[in-house]
């Protein structure tokens, strides 16, 4: 019988080198801080009559929980797999589980660090900035679990691209597109992101619907089966 | 002494293709075997066996007394890997990628600092491996291998592409490794490396081992015709049976400084292969 032993030293290891590289890779360093940059200038720079409170806040909060998490993890494991980084790290006695928490810890503090920073452009009170950075964190953490999923299903990085690609589109547009359109609102409703889109609506008036984090859950379940069938029949391998 | 290594009848298939077939050969401690075939002749198929990293259709393996098959923690605390693909971080410098091992491995740090100096690298220490030549990457991929001065060293085509100047300075590098009582067992294509670093090789060809043996005794083996053939300075070639029945001849040649060259008829180990498989090991 297996014996889950989970060594800290080795996430630590993990995460650290990750740090080190995301520094020297612009690619998934640029995901991690292009939309709280934006976020930054355009809530500071646009403002239109009868715009929303905090427009541009849950925008673009919510198109980096569908973006930054899901590609950064894809990318980064997607690419350990072409270059047989991860075989390497197999026969160091660095578990499957080790791996994938250093990386998805390391992961989702960066992105919860530009949450942050799109927290502070909205000058939230205190309650409220809790209250959305917990949303984000939950949506960051299932965006983690989809791009975990897609970068243990794919050969390569091209393979990784082509994949995230539709995908991040759909969870980080489709909240968007869904306040223009009622059709594409109803559908978008299903979405993890398009809840946590609501759910930043709401953390203004400290009022969450239990329908709505049904409907996360539903997400979760859904997204922890296909990263089980996809780490069932790739592995780290 | 004690094996390190023992495949016994080892077999594996896949996708109707046979992989290896009843393998069979042991390495002992403390020596440099060498396993030899051509590209795609089942060598790293093996090596991903005897690691742990595959699992054999039928037959046994066993590494430093225990089933490849069930290695844990402390088997690949013993292990020490070179794989064919590197497996290096890119953007990371040479440095940066044997802390990242140091730390998983709990290594110090000054254990780095004396890899790279013997390996050639210091100087380079800060450089991107992206930046490093093939050669370079290769000798740093080496010192990944050795930083936990495993008791085994696996070593997939740890010279291949090189130039000669670092074959012989990874040769080196295995040589001292042999002399503090490592087994290292490395996959080549290449004759030379092998007949000049290995105690032992198996031949291997289409998953099967066609020979096994001391580089040395397998050569003498097929040496078939045991014969010194000669050029002279006037042009001419003379053949002589290697035995007391030529002495006479050899040292009135020798007296006269007719000699322009002289050379055994004894096989290398690519003649052999060649001979026993109808192809190089290119």
């Amino acid at each position: 019988m297996g014996t889950f032993a989970l060594s800290l030293s080795n996430m630590a290891a993990v995460f650290k080198k990750q740090l080190k590289d995301t520094f020297k890779n612009k690619t998934v360093l640029i995901q991690f801080i292009m939309l709280p940059v934006l976020t930054l200038i355009m809530n500071d720079a646009i403002r239109v009559e009868g715009m929303p409170e905090h427009f541009f806040i849950n925008l673009f909060a919510t198109m980096y929980t569908g973006m930054a998490p899901l590609t950064g993890i894809a990318a980064v494991i997607a690419e350990e797999k072409e270059k047989n980084t991860l075989r390497v790290l197999r026969m160091s006695n660095v578990k499957p589980y080790e791996y994938l928490l250093g990386i998805g810890g390391y992961i989702w503090l960066a992105c919860m660090a530009g949450a942050s920073v799109i927290c502070a452009a909205g000058s939230f009170k205190t309650g409220e900035a809790a209250a959305f950075l917990a949303v984000m964190a939950a949506g960051i953490l299932i965006s983690l679990l989809v791009g975990a999923a897609i970068g243990i299903w794919s050969k390569n990085q091209m393979m990784a691209t082509s994949i995230v690609l539709p995908v991040m589109m759909i969870f980080s547009f489709l909240p968007m597109l869904s306040m223009f359109n009622e059709d594409i609102a109803r559908v978008a409703k299903f979405t993890y992101t398009e809840q946590v889109r609501i759910l930043l609506l709401q953390t203004a008036s400290a009022h969450i619907g239990i329908g709505d984090i049904g409907i996360i859950l539903g997400n979760v379940i859904l997204f922890i089966t296909l990263f089980a069938l996809a780490y069932k029949k790739c592995g780290l391998e | 002494m004690n094996n390190a290594i023992t495949v016994e009848n080892v077999s594996l298939r896949f996708a109707e293709k046979t992989i290896l077939n009843q393998v069979t050969f042991h390495v002992q401690e403390g020596e440099i075997f060498g396993l030899l075939g051509p590209s795609g002749a089942g060598k790293t198929t093996l090596i991903k066996i005897l690691t742990g990293q595959h699992r054999q259709d039928s037959g046994y393996a066993e590494l430093l007394k225990k089933d490849t098959r069930k290695l844990g923690v402390r088997e690949h605390e013993q292990i020490g890997t070179m794989m064919d693909s590197l497996g290096l971080y890119d953007r990371l410098s040479a440095y940066d990628n044997l802390l990242f091992y140091a730390e998983i491995c709990h290594v110090g740090r000054s254990r780095i600092t004396d890899l790279l100096k013997s390996i050639g690298l210091y100087e380079s220490r800060r450089v991107a491996v992206s930046k490093l030549s093939k050669g370079m990457k290769n000798r740093l991929s080496l010192a990944r291998a050795l930083l936990n001065d495993a008791k085994i060293l696996f070593l997939d085509e740890p010279a291949c592409g090189l130039d000669p100047a670092t074959t012989q300075e990874i040769h080196r590098v295995l040589r001292r490794q042999r002399e503090k009582g490592k087994t290292i067992f490395l996959t080549t294509h290449n004759m030379f490396e092998a007949q000049s670093l290995c105690d032992h090789v198996a031949l291997l060809s289409k998953g099967s081992i066609i020979e096994y043996g001391k580089p040395a005794d397998i050569c003498k083996k097929y040496n078939h015709t045991d014969e010194l053939r000669m050029t002279l300075k006037d042009g001419k070639t003379l053949s002589l049976k290697n035995g007391s029945a030529s002495a006479l001849l050899m040292k009135e040649l020798l007296e006269k400084e007719a000699i322009q060259t002289i050379h055994s008829t004894e096989p290398t180990l690519e003649d052999v292969f060649i001979e026993l498989t109808g192809r190089g090991l290119d």
